[in-house]
Order: structure tokens, then C-alpha cells, then sequence
């Protein structure tokens, strides 16, 4: 039976909060004869300074497996890396690792602009743990994957931060080692490159390499990992699917406790009528982070000021790109259920539309929304522009067989039939 | 897959938890990163002199300033004795192993901050770092020693008595003192990154131990000029016994003892000890404190 490659308990790391650097002669001679009379135990007190970037936390990693790491910022997910990657040491508890192992904290680790592509491949490489046989048997893959063979002997700080980019993850994703540390690397760059380093980390999976990645963009989590821990104040809170994981984090996470874009108040409008407030709501909650298999509601008040008016609510929903993706009015014959006020007369008062989007029609990523209040289907009493925006999360309900980037704008869920027109015969 | 399972086998587990104790030195370690300390000698070599007009030509025009400036001032206007020496070929000698020795602290005395963004990205033994940049620095030493052989030709063909000038077996020994500048370098330049990794402003020391350090050191003046009495408390200097041997291998005039030179080695190797465990003891935390 093989040891897990990985084996992580009751780790901990407390920080003593504004000790260092400004620390007196004083506390410094206290420190050091309560060292010398009460032997370590000055080590093993906690102070009202001190705070735990982590404690308790344990499990371990097979040999082949992706592991990723879901929680908010604070939450100790970079302190866990650190510690796995030797960077900083823990304050208790201990962890093995059986294997070598590289961590990726940064794109370009150990580059110097004043080198070489050539120069720095070999000397980031050699920092990240590769001996220069290794990587003289890779050069020439590393070079390829990055697309910049002609620039290779050109100093890096002439490179495009495109280029720079690329050449720090092609030396990274040629390591020999058997673990990977990940944090964030995806984050930078443009799509395609995004694609191509997720296409490139589930090879490295494929082959049997160890990886525990950090990310807080749950779409490559779900898409990377199949399975993820959770961490919340320093601590491990859930160990499991990613699914279940990522899921279990929107929900505890959309506690209105941080300031959102999910909620805006304001008063926009004329004479005639004005929109006061908007929201997005989701699995009966405000929230930004919207699951893909969840609807989302979008939640509109509205102000009559002039009687008589025939008002109606409506919503443009864009992408990231700045895309209209949809645009709906409550218009009678533009909706499907039965709204009574929508472009009816309405007499002074507050009113409030909603307006729901269905679970698994819009695909992962950043949604905004406009809203607007118009006077006869026509005039236009008032524009939000962006009012709202919340993030789809994929949660993975769809991705049980299909494991690679998802095209489009949308994603909804549709009708499909196959039938057998011949068969051939045996 | 044969290049992993090569792997595996050559990689023994990591154990990570709390070091106690001062003594958590591993070469082993060390000698896995070889490849580390060269490439990172190669950084510095090939980047350190880019950016300057005069390159490598520093390392000859700045031993040769301050060589005129000791002529003028504490050769003619001070009139200080050389030990019967040329006062060019005597201060120029005394600054090979002290320049070397210089540099060294200069470039390790600060470790930990001029490498805090590396350091807190990934993990490789941290010594690697103060003792490549120890190592890069003997190219300044090679351009110094070149220079000075120049000079010590001129003088030897020049002045009637010159043939006395020409090196001897002793200059054999060199190495061994040149390697002693370097230890001493880094010894101080480890024992002050570890202390200004706590008190950041004590980084502000460095250029003033340095200058201070030169007027102790036997270089615009010989030993002999010292009353022996006192000898001993300049003995306890190790940078003392660096530039009188480095004059008595290369010059052959100067107060040299074997017991002296021991004694100074001595001093030398405990100031890196204590230094390289003192290092050892603020890396595992250094990070935390950025």
C-alpha cells in the first residue's frame, strides 16, 4: 500500500500581529529572560496579538490526484501553500511530503530582465528544482509551448508581458517534479492562454503529477479538480467533491457580509416614475454568486409618482464582454407568467417586479444588468446602466462527461433526439 | 515516465514541522542545488555589469583611485611607512584581499531583503543565495590581482633592486587568503542579514562598518608600525592577518607568523559558522515578517 504522497496534520501557523520590526528593547529582554526562567513556554502562549492563519488542518493527497482549494480571501489558503512549499515554517503540527515537489506561486519565478530567454529558462528552472540536465532535455519543448523561438535570445525585459507570461508557464508546466503548488498562475493572461495553460495542467494531471491548486475562479476549479477542501478562518471545514465543495461555499459565502455589486439603491428616473432599488437574488438569498444550476432572480422597485401612468420594468443582461446577452420587459406579451402590472395604470405608490432567469440558461462567468422603467412601452422614465452584476459559478451538473472549455453565451440545457436512420448490418 | 521514477528514488521525503535548535544545517541539500549555485553565479556575472559604461573597468579604476589618494595622503602628507615597499605596489596589495572581502559583505550583507520577493515565492536552501553572490564577487578579485601584477611587472623591470619584487613559492599560498577574505566577507554579511531581517535600520550600519573596519585593518599602514605589545589586539581583526599575508606572499615584506595566520583563520571560520546557523535560524520565518 503506498503512502499518500501528500500528508498534511494538525498543521498550524499563527502570525504575532505587529511584533516584528517594531519590537522595543524592552519586549525584547522580557522575551528573552522569560525564555531563559519558563524554557519555550513564551513560545506556546497565545497573545491578544496573535492571530491563526491556520489551525488544525488535516489531510492528505494521493499520488495522481488534483486537489483544489476553495474559501475566501484571509481564509488561510495562501498560508497552507506556503507552508507546503517550505517558504514559511508552521507554527505546530508537521506534514510530509514524498516526492518532489515545485510550487508555483508566480509567473516567471526568478526571471531577470537583463537575461536571456535562454538564460532565464535555465535559471528559473534550477530554482523551481530542475537540475540543468533536466532541463536541457526539455528546452526544446519549453521554447515551443511558450511560441516565442525566435525571441529566445533576447533579453526578457524586451519581451511583451504576453511573451514574459508565456515563457514562465511553459518552464513551469515542463517540471519533472512529481507535486505541483499552484496559486492563481491561470489568473494572468488572455483567454486563449488561460485555455491552453487548463488544457496543460489536466495533461500534467493525466500523467500522473500531483496537483493542489488555489484559484478563486470556481469555473477552473470545477473544470481541474474532482476533488477540493474548504477553508474558512483557518481552518478546514469540508473535504470532498468539488461539486458539493464549491456549492456549499456559494451558499455560506452569499451572507451579504461583503459589499456587493448584487444590490443598488439610488433614485433614477423623472417626474412620471422612478426606480429606487435593484438586487439579484438566488437559491433565496442576495448574492453575486449564482450557481449555474440555480435561478436567478433579478428584483426591480419602482416608484409611481404620477397616477395614471402605464409603466413597465425591464432588464438588458450583458456579459463580461459587455455583450447583450438578453433584454425583457414586463410587457404582456413578452412574458410567460402573469404579471397584472405590467404596462397597466398604476396608481402613486412603490411597486416591485421580478423578473426570474431559469436554472441552466447562462453559461459560467460575469453577468451585469441594466434596468430601466419606461412610460407606455416607449418612454423612457429612467436607465441604470450596470445597476447590478453577479458571477455564475459552474457547479459541474453538466460536466459529468464533457470536461473542456464551454463555448457560448449561453448554456442552457437543450432538447436533443438521436435515432437510427440504418444500421449496418453485422 | 522513466525520468519520474529516477525521481522518486533520488528524492527523500520532506518532512515539514518546527525546527528547534540552532543546528539544522543539511548539505545534502546543498549539493542537490549545485546547479542553482552555478547558474545563479552566472546571473550575476552576466547581469551585474550590463547596465554600467565602464563594465568590468570599475574593478580596475577603483583600486587604482584609491590607490592615489593613499599616496597623496597618508604616503606623502602623513608620510606613514610601507615596510620599505613602493607605496603604490603596498596599497595596491593591501586592497586585494580587502576589496575582495568588501564586496562580499556588501553583497551579502543584506540578504534577506534583496531577495524577499524570491524568497517568499518558492523554497531552495536560502544560503545558496549570500554564498553564490560571495562567489561572483571573486571576478572584481581576478580583474584587482590582474591589475596589480601589471603594476608589480612595471615596478620589477623599473627600479634597479626590482628582481626582489618578483613573486615567489609564497605566492602559492595566495588562494588560501583570498578565501579567508571571502569567508569573513560573508561570515559578517550573513550575521548582519539575520540581524537587519529584525531591526531593519541596521542595514544603514553597513557602509559605516565597512569604513570603519578599513582604518583598523593594516592597509594604509604596516603592522610593524603598531608597538608589539599591542600587536595582539590587532590580530583579533581577521582581515589583519588577510592583508599582511596577502603582502607577505606577494611582496615578501610584512609581520607574518604561522600562529598568527591560524589564529586568524580561526577568528574567520567561527564568524561564518555562527554565521551561516545564525542565518539558518531567521530563514524559517524571514518570510512572515515582509
Amino acid at each position: 500500500m503506498n503512502l499518500p504522497i501528500i500528508e498534511v496534520s494538525s498543521i498550524g501557523k499563527r502570525y504575532r500581529l505587529g511584533q516584528w520590526g517594531a519590537r522595543s528593547l524592552r519586549e525584547e529582554l522580557e522575551n528573552l529572560s522569560s525564555r531563559v526562567f519558563r524554557k519555550n513556554q513564551a513560545n506556546h502562549t497565545d497573545r491578544a496579538s496573535d492571530f491563526w492563519a491556520l489551525r488544525d488542518v488535516s489531510f492528505s493527497v494521493n499520488e495522481g490526484e488534483v486537489l483544489g482549494i476553495v474559501g475566501k480571501n484571509g481564509a488561510g489558503k495562501s498560508t497552507l501553500l506556503k507552508l507546503l512549499s517550505r517558504i514559511t515554517e508552521p507554527t505546530e503540527g508537521e506534514a510530509w511530503l514524498r516526492g518532489r515537489v515545485s510550487s508555483l506561486l508566480e509567473v516567471g519565478t526568478g526571471f531577470h530582465p537583463e537575461l536571456t530567454g535562454r538564460d532565464n529558462v535555465f535559471l528559473s528552472g534550477t530554482i523551481l528544482g530542475m537540475t540543468r540536465q533536466e532541463i536541457r532535455q526539455r528546452f526544446d519543448d519549453i521554447v515551443g509551448f511558450a511560441g516565442i523561438t525566435q525571441h529566445i535570445d533576447t533579453p526578457v525585459k524586451r519581451y511583451s508581458s504576453g511573451m514574459y507570461v508565456r515563457l514562465g508557464f511553459a518552464v513551469a508546466a515542463h517540471l519533472s517534479s512529481q507535486v505541483l503548488l499552484v496559486d492563481e498562475v491561470l489568473a494572468v493572461g488572455d483567454v486563449v492562454y488561460r485555455k491552453q495553460c487548463i488544457e496543460k495542467m489536466k495533461a500534467l494531471a493525466k500523467e500522473g503529477r500531483t496537483i493542489f491548486f488555489v484559484s478563486h475562479q470556481l469555473d477552473v476549479l470545477s473544470n481541474l479538480c474532482p476533488r477540493s477542501i474548504r477553508l474558512n478562518q483557518g481552518r478546514l471545514i469540508q473535504d470532498g467533491d468539488t461539486a458539493d465543495v464549491i456549492r456549499d461555499y456559494l451558499k455560506a459565502d452569499g451572507d451579504g457580509s461583503q459589499p456587493s455589486t448584487a444590490r443598488w439603491t439610488g433614485q433614477a428616473g423623472d417626474g412620471t416614475a422612478q426606480i429606487e432599488a435593484a438586487s439579484v437574488r438566488s437559491d433565496g438569498h442576495v448574492t453575486e454568486h449564482v450557481n449555474i444550476d440555480a435561478p436567478v432572480e433579478i428584483i426591480i422597485r419602482y416608484r409611481c409618482l404620477k397616477g395614471g401612468s402605464r409603466l413597465n420594468a425591464s432588464v438588458i443582461v450583458n456579459n463580461s464582454l459587455g455583450a447583450h446577452i438578453l433584454s425583457s420587459p414586463n410587457l404582456p406579451s413578452a412574458t410567460t407568467g402573469e404579471d397584472r402590472w405590467g404596462y397597466a395604470e398604476h396608481p402613486e405608490g412603490l411597486y416591485e417586479s421580478r423578473m426570474t432567469i431559469p436554472a441552466n440558461f447562462l453559461n459560467d462567468g460575469l453577468y451585469s444588468c441594466d434596468i430601466c422603467l419606461s412610460t407606455d412601452a416607449s418612454h423612457s422614465n429612467g436607465v441604470v446602466e450596470s445597476a447590478i452584476s453577479f458571477t455564475v459559478h459552474d457547479t459541474g451538473s453538466m460536466r459529468k462527461e464533457f470536461q473542456h472549455t464551454w463555448w457560448g453565451m449561453i448554456r442552457p440545457r437543450m432538447h436533443w433526439e438521436t435515432e437510427v436512420i440504418k444500421e449496418a448490418k453485422p | 515516465m522513466a525520468i519520474m521514477q529516477t525521481d522518486s528514488s533520488s528524492f527523500p521525503e520532506i518532512h515539514i514541522r518546527r525546527k528547534a535548535g540552532l543546528f539544522s544545517f543539511d548539505l545534502k541539500e546543498l549539493i542537490r542545488y549545485r546547479d542553482l549555485v552555478v547558474l545563479l553565479i552566472y546571473r550575476d556575472f552576466s547581469s551585474r555589469y550590463k547596465q554600467t559604461i565602464l563594465g568590468p573597468g570599475w574593478f580596475v579604476l577603483q583600486p587604482l583611485l584609491t590607490t592615489l589618494v593613499f599616496t597623496v595622503i597618508f604616503g606623502k602628507l602623513a608620510a606613514l611607512p610601507t615596510d620599505g615597499i613602493p607605496p603604490v605596489l603596498f596599497y595596491l596589495c593591501g586592497m586585494l584581499g580587502w576589496n575582495y572581502h568588501a564586496t562580499v559583505l556588501q553583497a551579502t550583507g543584506n540578504s534577506f531583503q534583496s531577495n524577499a520577493d524570491l524568497f517568499g515565492k518558492v523554497y531552495f536552501p536560502r544560503i545558496i543565495a549570500p554564498f553564490s553572490a560571495s562567489v561572483s564577487q571573486l571576478i572584481g578579485w581576478a580583474i584587482q590581482f590582474v591589475t596589480f601584477l601589471v603594476v608589480l611587472g612595471v615596478y620589477a623591470f623599473m627600479l634597479p633592486e626590482g628582481n626582489a619584487l618578483l613573486p615567489s613559492w609564497r605566492s602559492l599560498l595566495l588562494p588560501i587568503f583570498v578565501l579567508q577574505a571571502g569567508m569573513t566577507g560573508l561570515g559578517t554579511g550573513l550575521w548582519l542579514s539575520a540581524l537587519s531581517a529584525k531591526y531593519r535600520d541596521l542595514q544603514h550600519l553597513q557602509s559605516f562598518i565597512i569604513q570603519l573596519w578599513l582604518y583598523v585593518t593594516p592597509i594604509v599602514y604596516p603592522l610593524s608600525m603598531i608597538p608589539e605589545r599591542w600587536q595582539w589586539i590587532a590580530l583579533i581583526n581577521p582581515m589583519t592577518t588577510v592583508v599582511e599575508s596577502t603582502r607577505w606572499s606577494m611582496l615578501g615584506s610584512a609581520t607574518f607568523s604561522l600562529s598568527t595566520s591560524l589564529i586568524g583563520m580561526g577568528i574567520s571560520t567561527l564568524l561564518l559558522i555562527s554565521g551561516v546557523l545564525l542565518f539558518g535560524k531567521v530563514e524559517r520565518n524571514f518570510v512572515d515578517t515582509v
